[in-house]
């Protein structure tokens, strides 16, 4: 029954979604996912930039989240001290409960004023690879304009990271500490050292955990919204230099764009909602069944 | 070697007829080596802080002389990985002086894990105490907490003005909120749990699945079913809706966890003495997991009190306070972080860290509370609890025995 219940407003999450957005998509057609703006009254729109760059966002804070959240939760499981484990995972969970709206704040005030001159390094070293590109501004300039740095893919995604590591963390530690004892100890008769120990048999062993988790973080990183919001500038087209200013998210167009949208366009964003909540099905579907499917999974799932 | 060669009837008189052995002696010349104490393995070696500590001060020298003429980096970030780097490096040099190449692999990966997990613990702690910081000037102000913003506008001073109408307002989100999603949530668990049927299998994927709806999808549903089909306007309940629909699913999965913890062993009692399956869940699991499950709830709380992408679509903004869950907007704590942080005005944004403060101390508050109920393991009590069910048990008891008594009297 109330299982019942809780497939029905999932379904319905959909079916209702897709009825509000029927106008839209089907005014725009296949065009909704390849226009790379946003003028409903002249009704050129679509998500194609939103999109992009949703998934830029997303793909920086993974590839931050995944390091400290693999370190963080070997380093848990495996080398703390059993007394201070309780409050690690406390303080771990801990990040997860802060809200976005406050590490949205937190980043725009604080961390982007000690990430632009990252950025600017980042830019003058690395600045051959086209993604790391930004136009308009010469790093070896030292009056370069530093606003250019400013409310890109890259500080969103660093804020998001933020957001994505308590959840991985949480998902892998799970994994590491079923790790069956006797094979650690095994590792350990064999002459292993710890490190020896965590790649010959905790790895391997959570090899479902650290997939699953991070594309759960992945999917948590899509969904993000008001943190992105706080940091970007908004821009609808396209370009895949994160260092650059200006992003968008599909979430912090809703946002910004709902309150005072006309039926239209309000049908529109219903769409690009849609798009938002189909891609992040399939993503969370898809960790639930690597997590499932290794063999650290079938008890993990609890 | 004797043992074996000696026939198994010569036992008796072993003693008699064998000869004395010689016994073992060391050679007298044997060369002397250095005495070998017993070996440390556990602990911290001497080596080991030495190497340690050596390598911090002298990656922090480098990096304070190379800081600014090699690396074009600057500001505090850039030191910080200049540093870690230098220091990473001269601690694996150090380490390899006396150690063969995996034990240098495992002292420096030991320090890379210890490094990140410290990266995230300094981050939420910056978090936090920046919050706090830029909050400080407001937080003292009575006025802060007794006011709303109906009177208040760019440029007053912050002895005026407050937050009363987006606490309250938050309070009354989140309560309706829980009216909702606990029974209901905590229904679909027990469900869960005690079926083992295909069914619940996908109940419980499309669940996980539901933990990570977007919540801005979440505001965007609401907004569509109850604004836009059924008629109502924007207001608390509409916020409450989406933000039952945020921790529905948190709480369902949490309490589906800590319910598979009951021992087995109680609920086979229950069903030996008889009970239907309604009444072991009533009074025996749910009892049991009491704790636990007031951990889920109160978790789930906790999220859904500092979600601003639902209430921002479906709840509306004002600046008055309002007690009306069906007319008429109503404010919560993000939202109002979110409108102060968006004004020019820096007494605006003064009250928009103020704001943020209140909001993660509450969250803060409530995740402590959490911790605390939820230290103890399934059916295990306090000692409290353990005297109120000694208590309830002597009180059943007296019953009992007043009932026999009655009915040998009658």
């Amino acid at each position: 029954m109330t299982g019942l219940a809780v497939l029905a407003i999932m379904g319905g999450v959909g079916l209702f979604l897709a009825v509000r957005a029927y106008e839209a998509l089907n005014d725009r057609g296949f065009a909704f996912f390849t226009t790379q703006n946003w003028d409903t009254n002249s009704g050129e729109f679509g998500v194609a930039a939103v999109l992009a760059f949703t998934i830029a966002i997303a793909f920086v804070a993974v590839a931050i989240a995944v390091p400290v959240s693999l370190a963080a939760s070997l380093f848990i499981t495996e080398v703390a001290p059993p007394k201070v484990r309780g409050t690690l995972i406390a303080l771990v969970d801990l990040m997860a409960a802060v809200p976005s709206v406050v590490y949205g704040l937190w980043g725009r005030e604080l961390l982007q004023g000690h990430l632009i001159p990252l950025s600017r390094w980042i830019n003058t070293f690395l600045g051959w690879m086209p993604w790391f590109d930004v136009s308009g501004a010469d790093p070896n300039d030292p009056f370069v304009n530093l606003s250019r740095y400013s409310a890109s893919t890259f500080i969103a995604g660093v804020v998001v990271a933020m957001m994505v590591i308590p959840l991985q963390a949480s998902v892998m530690r799970e994994v590491f500490s079923q790790v069956p004892s006797g094979e650690r100890e095994g590792a350990f008769a064999l002459g292993a050292t710890r490190w020896g120990q965590i790649r010959a048999v905790t790895l391997p062993f959570g090899q479902g955990g650290i997939i699953g988790g991070t594309m759960l973080g992945l999917g948590r990183a899509l969904g993000e919204t008001i943190a992105v919001v706080m940091i970007i500038s908004p821009r609808f087209d396209f370009t895949w230099h994160v260092l650059e200013v200006g992003s968008n998210s599909i979430s912090a167009l809703i946002a910004l764009r709902f309150i005072e949208a006309p039926d239209f366009e309000l049908s529109g964003l219903f769409a690009a909602g849609l798009t938002l909540f189909v891609i992040t099905l399939a993503v969370n579907f898809g960790a639930s069944i690597l997590v499932g499917r290794s063999r650290s999974g079938a008890s993990s799932e609890a | 070697m004797t043992l074996i060669d000696e026939p198994p009837s010569a036992e008796v008189d072993l003693e008699e007829v064998r000869p004395a052995r010689p016994r073992t002696v060391l050679p007298a010349d044997r060369p002397q080596g250095p005495k070998v104490g017993p070996r440390q393995v556990g602990g911290v070696a001497r080596e080991d802080l030495l190497a340690l500590g050596g390598a911090l001060v002298s990656s922090v020298s480098l990096t304070a002389l190379l800081f600014g003429t090699f690396a074009a980096f600057s500001g505090r970030l850039g030191f910080t990985i200049v540093w870690f780097g230098l220091f990473i490096a001269i601690y694996a040099a150090l380490v390899a002086l006396d150690n063969d190449t995996p034990a240098v692999v495992d002292r420096v990966m030991t320090a890379v894990l210890s490094a990140a997990t410290l990266l995230a613990l300094v981050a939420l702690a910056s978090v936090i105490i920046y919050v706090l910081y830029g909050a400080r000037g407001v937080l003292t102000n009575v006025n802060f907490y007794t006011e709303d913003m109906r009177a208040t506008g760019p440029g007053d001073p912050l002895s005026s003005g407050g937050i009363r109408h987006a606490i309250i307002g938050t309070l009354i989100i989140i309560s309706v909120a829980l009216l909702l999603t606990v029974p209901l949530g905590i229904a679909c668990a027990v469900y869960l749990y005690e079926s083992r049927s295909r069914f619940a299998e996908l109940v419980r994927t499309v669940v996980t699945a539901m933990t990570a709806l977007p919540s801005i999808v979440a505001g965007l549903f609401i907004f569509a079913t109850w604004v836009l089909i059924l008629g109502y306007p924007r207001g608390g309940f509409a916020g409450s809706l989406a933000i039952s629909l945020m921790i529905l699913p948190i709480i369902i999965r949490s309490a589906d966890v800590v319910l598979r913890l009951v021992p087995g062993s109680l609920r086979e009692a229950s069903a030996a003495l008889g009970a239907p399956t309604w009444r072991t869940v009533w009074h025996v699991v749910l009892p049991t997991a009491r704790s636990g499950l007031s951990t889920a709830v109160i978790l789930g709380v906790a999220r859904g009190i500092g979600e601003t992408a639902p209430v921002l679509l479906t709840s509306g903004f004002t600046q008055t306070t309002n007690v009306n869950l069906f007319e008429n907007a109503m404010l919560s704590l993000p939202l109002q972080t979110f409108e102060f942080s968006r004004s020019p005005d820096p007494l605006f944004q003064e009250r928009g860290f103020a704001t943020a403060a209140v909001l993660m101390v509450l969250v803060l508050a409530l995740f402590a509370l959490a911790r605390f109920l939820g230290g103890r393991p399934a059916g295990v009590l306090s000692k409290r609890q353990i005297k109120a069910a000694t208590r309830k048990s002597a009180a059943d008891e007296e019953r009992m025995a007043a009932r026999s008594r009655g009915r040998s009297g009658s």
